[in-house]
């Protein structure tokens, strides 16, 4: 087995790459990422995790193989399984083809994630490149080095269930181009990604939802929540933004890092120019991560208003960036 | 054109909070605080080179980062704790141990397990929980991956994770 494993900051994104490239269609993460138009902010009430708001950087789960099904046209052959046994069996039999396939698992059950970092969340996605007695032989994305897993937890982690249950789903691709057209691919994925971050029609969704999240910690705290609450909804937003996955202040840079590829190829000087406006947006990010922990941690009085105004500032960046892109975009 | 990582002198003076620290992502300045949570691991970052490319750079964490995540994990062991003085105490059922025990929540224990919430709240109590049938018991116990005989009762120390 030839599969060489490689090291990504998100697993969807990191699991695309690798797929790909190892099927003879060498593409980096962050055009993966990139070119499926992936980023996104969503700031989402009414879906509760341990009681807080869902708060999201990017596009829902499966939706970068989808944007590249759509932008680059590789196919992916897809399957569910009701029962827990078939699907350790199809999964068997996959492999004893000699098939190298991405699985959707809950991170909750997988031995080797470090203990803190277990939650259940019910979509991540990982590589299973080959079986060794009892031991699937596993390339995360997001870890350093191949791992292994033993095959009851395994099965636990790809049927786990509740929220974005993976119901045992198991992928590759069954159709790859020879080559991608990047001028075409790039700008439908660029406008895209502008009316996402820009034409929503909800508050929530966007550049307005990263003012809307000001606004709601503003309110939170005016509303009379206790010192606790404030900690774990400030340092919650923090976790979603920077936790395993996201490659540093919520997908920005590695958008900025595809922004900047794109230019490369394209050889066009205003991605160039807007890669490092993200990045700009990317450092406020961070910045404000800093800011909201150190209030959190009690190092500095906490002030809504701060908060509220540095997040306006992420979005005023980020619409700097986004406004060049739109004119490159036009301009074809 | 801007230039990522040059602060200019005015935008320093008006923004004391952003003197010295402010964390821009560039390839030597990439945090690496060994953050506890990692346990050893490294993760992968997107930050620039000194020429200005972008590149994958590896981190063995962020100061930042790790108190979120403890301080997610030390809300369940708070809840854990609780929930297992209150059963030793006869207040409430080994379930809501169990249940916060494997990192869920009232909500997240009925998506997967399928029952109401108000059904899982009547099940911790103990009376209720005690005289429970084997169909509902399995449940719980497919939903926390645990046999039935241990969903039944305390272990000798709550399961404190991460301390």
């Amino acid at each position: 087995m030839n599969y060489r494993h490689q090291q990504a900051a998100h697993c969807e994104s990191g699991t695309a790459s690798s797929l790909l490239s190892h099927h003879g269609l060498a593409i980096s993460e962050p055009m993966a990422f990139g070119l499926s138009a992936a980023l996104s902010f969503a700031y989402i009430p009414f879906i509760k995790l341990s009681g807080l708001p869902l708060i999201a950087y990017r596009m829902p789960p499966r939706s970068v193989f989808k944007g590249l099904q759509k932008r680059i046209g590789i196919k992916m052959h897809y399957e569910t399984f009701r029962n827990a046994d078939k699907g350790m069996d199809a999964l068997d039999r996959a492999l004893g083809e000699g098939k190298v396939v991405g699985l959707q698992t809950s991170v909750y059950w997988l031995p080797y994630f470090p203990d803190a970092m277990r939650f259940h969340f019910n979509a991540h996605n990982l590589i299973v490149y080959g079986k060794e007695g009892n031991d699937y032989l596993i390339s995360d994305p997001v870890v350093e080095i191949t791992t292994r897993c033993d095959a009851e937890s395994l099965q636990k982690a790809r049927f786990a269930k509740g929220a974005l249950a993976p119901k045992g789903l198991m992928y590759f691709p069954s159709h790859i181009p020879t080559d991608i057209n990047y001028a075409d691919a790039g700008h439908k994925a660029l406008l895209s990604n502008y009316r996402i971050m820009n034409g929503a029609p909800l508050p929530m969704i966007g550049l307005r939802g990263i003012r809307h999240m000001g606004k709601k910690i503003q309110t939170l705290v005016k509303n009379g929540a206790s010192e606790q609450q404030t900690k774990l909804y400030l340092t919650h937003i923090v976790r979603m933004q920077e936790e395993i996955g996201t490659g540093g202040a919520g997908f920005r840079f590695i958008y900025a890092s595809f922004l900047q590829e794109l230019s490369k190829i394209l050889q066009a000087e205003q991605l160039a120019e807007a890669s490092l406006q993200m990045t700009e947006a990317g450092d406020e990010w961070r910045y404000f991560a800093m800011l909201a922990t150190k209030m959190s941690k009690n190092r500095k009085t906490l002030d809504t208003g701060l908060l509220n105004q540095k997040l306006n500032e992420c979005a005023d960046k980020e619409q700097i960036a986004w406004q060049t892109i739109h004119r490159y975009a036009l301009r074809k | 054109m801007l230039h990522t990582g040059k602060r200019s002198f005015l935008f320093q003076l008006y923004a004391p909070d952003c003197r010295l620290e402010y964390p821009v992502m560039k390839e030597d300045s990439v945090p690496q605080d060994n953050a506890g949570t990692y346990e050893g691991h490294k993760r992968l970052l997107y930050a620039v080179d000194k020429n200005g490319n972008y590149d994958g750079v590896q981190s063995s964490g962020w100061e930042v980062e790790e108190y979120a995540t403890l301080t997610a994990v030390d809300e369940y062991n708070r809840l854990t704790r609780e929930a297992f003085d209150k059963a030793t105490a006869g207040i409430s059922s080994p379930l809501e141990y169990h249940m916060y025990a494997h990192r869920m929540d009232l909500a997240l224990l009925s998506q997967v397990s399928g029952l109401f919430q108000w059904r899982i709240k009547r099940h911790f109590k103990p009376a209720i929980f005690k005289k429970l049938n084997n169909k509902l018991l399995t449940r719980y116990s497919e939903a926390m991956r645990m046999n039935a005989g241990d969903l039944q009762k305390l272990p000798d120390h709550p399961a404190i994770q991460f301390k």
